[in-house]
C-alpha cells in the first residue's frame, strides 16, 4: 500500500493552474490597491443615445482582471473538489480523498445555496444575505461546519476512523500515510491528514471536534443573550438604582481578565466546591424568566388563555432547567432519577457556565444602550399612552426594534465563544484531555509543533475558518440591514 | 473635571477591592487550602492533621478577616503553640515575635512567598512584568501605527475597493485568535520539517537578548489579533468624520484631498481609536498569556499559568492584583484621555 500524495494524478494539471491563477490574483489585488491612490476612479458616463458607459481607464481594467481571476480561482478550486468526488478513492490524492469524505456536506451546501438563492426575495433579511458576496462566503463557511458537525456527530459519517482509537506505528506520521494491514484502496485505508502524538487520526479528530464546538458555542451564546436581554432591558428602560447596581456588576466582570477568570473557575477543585453548579442554577434560570415574562405581558388581558400557556411553558422549560441543573455527584442533586432527563458531564458544564458568564455582561451593556436609545421613540410613547405595562413595552416594542444590531452581535458572539472555547482547550482547562475539540487538539499538538506541525495546524485552520465565517456573516448581515 | 476625576478614582478603588476579594475568595477555597497542606506535609496525612496544620497557619479564620490581613489593614495572624513559641503571618522564622511588624499585607509591600519558585512574590512579579513590558513595547510599536494606517486608508473613501479589501483583511485578523496565528506562523516560518525556517519557534532566548529571529513571531502574533479590531474602529471613526459638515466646507473651499485627510479629518478621527487602544489592554493580557505559553517566554503571562497550574496561592494573588490594576488604570486613562482629547467635553 502506497502513501497518498497531496493531489495525486489530477495535480499534474490542476497544481500549475492553481499556482498561476493565484499568483496573478495576488498581483492584481496589490496593483488595484496601489492604483486606487493614483488612478482616477471609475465613473459612469451617459451617452447621447441614452446608454450608460463605465469610464474605467487603467483602474477599471485592473478591476475587471481581478474579477476574472477570482472566478478562475474559484473554478480551479471547484475542479479539485469535483475531481475528488468523482474519481475513485486515491486517484486525486489526499485532497481528493478528503473531499470525497465531505461529499454529503458539499451536496447539502449546494442544495442550501440553490434553494436560498431561488427564493431569496421571499426570505427577508436571510434572503438579502445572498446579495452580498462577503455574507455569502461567511454563510458558506459556517454552514460547511454546521453540516460537517451534524453528519459526523449525529449520523457518524465523514470521519474515517474513531477519534480515540490508536493505530500503532502511525505516531506523528505525515499526511497520507497508509494504515498497516489495510490492503484495499478505500476510505479508512489511510490517515488522510496524518497521525498525532498518540497515533490517532488527525482528520477524524478534527471532524468530531466540530460537533463539540457547534453544540457548545451557539448554545452558550443563546444563554448569554437571555441573561443580557432579561437584565439589560429593565436597566435601560427604568434606569435609576437598579441600573447603577447592575452596571457596576457588569463592569466588575468586564474588568476581570478572562484568562484569570478561567483559571480560577475551571479547575477540578472549583467543581468540587460546587460553585459552578450554583452559577449554572442562577444563569440558566434566565431563559425561563424571559419566556414567562414575554408570554405573560402579551396575554395577561386574556387570563384563561394566559394560565394555560404559562402552565405549559413553565412545565416544559422547568423540567429542562431542573434536569440541566441537577447533576449526580454535585451539590445540586435533588431530583429523582426518572425526572432527570439528561446529564451534562461536569467538565462541559463548567466550560459552558464560564463562557456564558464572560459573555453576558457585554450583551447586557449592548441591550441596555439600545433600550435607552429606543425608549425615546414615538411608538414607545404611543404604547405608554395606550396604557401598556412596562414589560410589554420592553419585550414587544423595544426588543423587536433592536433586533438588527442584536442579530449581528449574535453572529460575532458565537465566533467569540468559539475562540473562548478554544482558549480553554488550549490551556487544558475543563474538557478532558482526550476530547477531540479543536482547542484541546491544538494544545496536544503544540509540544512538537516545530517538528510535526500537522496535528496542531489542522484544528487551528478549522477553527480559523469557522470563526472567520461567522465574522464575515456578521459583516454581510450588518451591511444588508443598514441598506433598509 | 476634578469632581469627575475623584468619582472615577473612587469607583476604581471600589472595583479593585471587589475584584481582589473575589480572587482571594476563589483561590482560598477549602479544596485549594487542603492541597496546600498536602503539598507542605506530604500527600498521606490524615484529615485531622490537615485541619490542625490549617489552624496553626491561620487558614481557618473567616475569609473576610484573612482578606484584611492579606491586604494589610487587619493585624497579622499569630498562633501560640503548646510550648509557648509564637508563630504568625508577619513573623519570619529568624525573627522574634516582638520585632515583627503588626501588619503585613500588600499595602505594606509584603506580597508573600511563592511556594513553586521559592522566592518572594514581588520579585517574581517584577521580573515577569519587566519581560512582558519589553514584549508589549514592541507589540504596541507594530500594532498601533499599523492599525491606524489601515483604518485611515480604509475610512477616507468609504465603500471604495481599498476600503473593502482592507476591511476584509481586518475581519480576517480579528477572526484569528493568537493560538491559531501562532501555530500557523510557527509552521510557516519556524518549523524544522516544512516551511521557510527563517525564524525561531521559541522566544526563550529573547529574555536575555532580543533578535529579529526570536522575537518577530511572538510580537506579530499578539499584534495581529488586536490590529484588526483597532483598524475597524479607526475606519468607523474616520468615515463618520469624513461625512461631517466641516469636511464638506473644506472640500468646497477647494482644499486638496490629501490636506483634508491629513489636516482636517485625522485629528478628530483619532479620538475614538485612542479609547479603543486603551481598552484593548485586558484583551492584550489574554494574548500575552497565550503567546508566552506558546513561545515559552517566561514573562508575566507565563507566571500566571505556572501559579494557577501549581496552586501557588500567594503568587496567583499577586499576579491577579497586578493584572486587575493594569486593567483598571488603563480604563481610567482612557476615560480621562477621552475627556481631555475631545474639546466639546473638555470645555463644557
Amino acid at each position: 500500500m502506497d502513501p497518498l500524495s497531496w493531489t495525486g494524478a489530477v495535480g499534474a494539471i490542476l497544481n500549475p493552474a492553481l499556482l498561476v491563477v493565484s499568483g496573478l490574483f495576488i498581483v492584481a489585488i496589490i496593483l488595484m490597491i496601489v492604483l486606487s491612490f493614483f488612478a482616477p476612479p471609475v465613473t459612469l458616463q451617459s451617452n447621447a443615445d441614452g446608454t450608460v458607459m463605465a469610464q474605467g481607464g487603467i483602474f477599471g481594467l485592473v478591476e475587471t482582471a481581478v474579477r476574472g481571476l477570482l472566478f478562475a480561482l474559484l473554478a480551479v478550486i471547484v475542479a479539485y473538489i469535483v475531481s475528488g468526488i468523482v474519481l475513485p478513492y486515491g486517484d486525486a490524492g489526499i485532497i481528493g480523498a478528503v473531499n470525497k469524505q465531505f461529499t454529503p456536506v458539499w451536496i447539502s451546501l449546494v442544495g442550501t445555496f440553490v434553494v436560498s438563492i431561488i427564493y431569496k426575495r421571499k426570505l427577508g433579511i436571510y434572503g438579502k444575505l445572498f446579495d452580498n458576496i462577503i455574507g455569502m462566503v461567511g454563510f458558506g463557511l459556517v454552514m460547511f461546519w454546521v453540516f460537517t458537525a451534524i453528519y459526523a456527530g449525529v449520523f457518524d459519517m465523514i470521519a474515517t476512523h474513531d477519534p480515540l482509537s490508536q493505530v500503532s506505528g502511525l505516531k506523528n506520521k505525515v499526511p497520507g500515510v497508509p494504515v498497516p494491514g489495510a490492503d484495499v484502496m478505500a476510505p479508512g485505508s489511510h490517515y488522510l491528514l496524518g497521525g498525532d502524538n498518540l497515533a490517532r487520526d488527525v482528520f477524524s479528530r478534527m471532524i468530531h471536534g466540530s460537533w463539540i464546538v457547534v453544540q457548545i458555542a451557539p448554545l452558550a451564546t443563546v444563554f448569554a443573550f437571555m441573561v443580557g436581554i432579561t437584565l439589560g432591558l429593565p436597566a435601560g428602560y427604568f434606569g435609576g438604582k437598579f441600573d447603577t447596581g447592575l452596571s457596576f456588576l457588569a463592569n466588575l466582570v468586564l474588568a476581570f481578565p478572562v484568562i484569570l477568570l478561567f483559571y480560577l473557575l475551571v479547575t477540578p477543585e472549583m467543581v468540587e466546591t460546587g460553585i459552578p453548579s450554583y452559577m449554572a442554577a442562577v444563569l440558566f434560570i434566565f431563559p425561563l424568566i424571559f419566556a414567562l415574562v414575554l408570554l405573560n405581558s402579551r396575554y395577561h388581558t386574556q387570563p384563561a388563555l394566559r394560565t394555560i400557556i404559562l402552565a405549559i411553558v413553565l412545565g416544559v422549560l422547568g423540567v429542562l432547567y431542573l434536569s440541566l441543573v441537577n447533576q449526580d455527584g454535585t451539590v445540586l442533586h435533588f431530583l429523582p432519577d426518572w425526572l432527570d432527563l439528561f446529564d451534562v458531564p461536569g467538565g462541559i458544564l463548567v466550560v459552558f457556565v464560564s463562557v456564558v458568564f464572560v459573555n453576558s455582561p457585554t450583551i447586557y451593556r449592548i441591550v441596555r444602550g439600545l433600550a435607552m436609545d429606543i425608549k425615546t421613540r414615538d411608538y414607545v410613547a404611543a404604547a405608554q399612552t395606550r396604557g401598556e405595562g412596562p414589560w410589554y413595552i420592553m419585550l414587544w416594542e423595544i426588543l423587536p426594534n433592536a433586533r438588527g444590531p442584536l442579530i449581528v452581535d449574535f453572529c460575532l458572539r458565537i465566533g467569540y465563544a468559539t475562540i473562548l472555547l478554544g482558549t480553554l482547550g488550549f490551556f487544558g482547562l475543563g474538557l478532558p484531555p482526550e476530547s477531540p475539540d479543536w482547542g484541546s487538539t491544538i494544545n496536544a499538538g503544540r509540544g512538537l509543533l516545530s517538528i510535526y506541525p500537522h496535528p496542531a495546524l489542522v484544528p487551528a485552520i478549522a477553527l480559523l475558518s469557522m470563526v472567520l465565517g461567522l465574522n464575515l456573516l456578521a459583516d454581510g448581515l450588518r451591511e444588508e440591514s443598514l441598506k433598509d | 473635571m476634578l469632581r469627575f476625576l475623584a468619582s472615577r478614582i473612587l469607583t476604581m478603588i471600589l472595583t479593585a477591592l471587589c475584584l481582589t476579594f473575589i480572587v482571594f475568595f476563589l483561590t482560598n477555597l477549602s479544596p485549594n487550602l487542603e492541597k496546600v497542606a498536602k503539598s507542605e506535609l506530604g500527600a498521606r496525612i490524615t484529615d485531622a492533621e490537615v485541619e490542625s496544620w490549617l489552624g496553626r497557619n491561620g487558614y481557618l479564620e473567616p475569609t473576610l478577616i484573612r482578606y484584611g490581613e492579606w491586604l494589610g489593614v487587619v493585624p497579622g495572624f499569630t498562633h501560640t503553640a503548646a510550648d509557648g513559641r509564637v508563630t504568625g503571618r508577619c513573623i519570619d522564622p529568624d525573627m522574634g515575635p516582638d520585632d515583627a511588624p503588626k501588619f503585613c499585607g500588600i499595602i505594606q509591600g509584603d506580597w508573600g512567598f511563592s511556594t513553586v519558585f521559592r522566592r518572594d512574590v514581588s520579585e517574581i512579579v517584577a521580573r515577569g512584568l519587566g519581560l512582558t513590558g519589553k514584549l508589549m513595547f514592541w507589540v504596541m510599536l507594530v500594532m498601533v501605527p499599523g492599525a491606524l494606517i489601515i483604518g485611515v486608508l480604509a475610512g477616507m473613501r468609504e465603500g471604495s475597493r481599498t476600503d473593502r479589501t482592507l476591511s476584509t483583511l481586518s475581519i480576517v485578523t480579528t477572526a484569528t485568535p493568537e493560538y491559531v496565528s501562532g501555530v500557523v506562523f510557527i509552521t510557516v516560518f519556524a518549523s524544522s520539517a516544512v516551511g521557510l525556517k527563517w525564524l525561531n519557534g521559541s522566544a526563550t532566548s529573547a529574555m536575555d537578548d532580543i533578535t529579529i529571529a526570536n522575537f518577530t513571531l511572538p510580537v506579530l502574533t499578539i499584534a495581529l489579533y488586536g490590529m484588526g479590531y483597532i483598524a475597524r474602529m479607526t475606519r468607523a471613526s474616520m468615515t463618520e468624520v469624513m461625512t461631517a459638515q466641516y469636511i464638506r466646507t473644506a472640500r468646497l473651499k477647494g482644499v486638496s484631498f490629501r490636506n483634508i485627510v491629513l489636516k482636517h479629518a485625522l485629528r478628530n478621527a483619532l479620538i475614538a481609536p485612542f479609547t479603543v487602544i486603551m481598552l484593548q489592554f485586558p484583551w492584550l493580557l489574554n494574548g500575552v498569556v497565550i503567546v508566552e505559553t506558546l513561545f515559552n517566554y517566561k514573562g508575566f503571562g507565563w507566571t500566571l499559568v505556572e501559579a494557577a497550574g501549581n496552586n501557588d496561592i500567594e503568587l496567583l494573588l499577586g499576579v491577579s492584583v497586578v493584572s486587575v490594576l493594569v486593567v483598571l488604570i488603563t480604563q481610567l486613562i482612557s476615560d480621562i484621555g477621552y475627556v481631555y482629547l475631545n474639546p466639546r467635553i473638555r470645555i463644557s
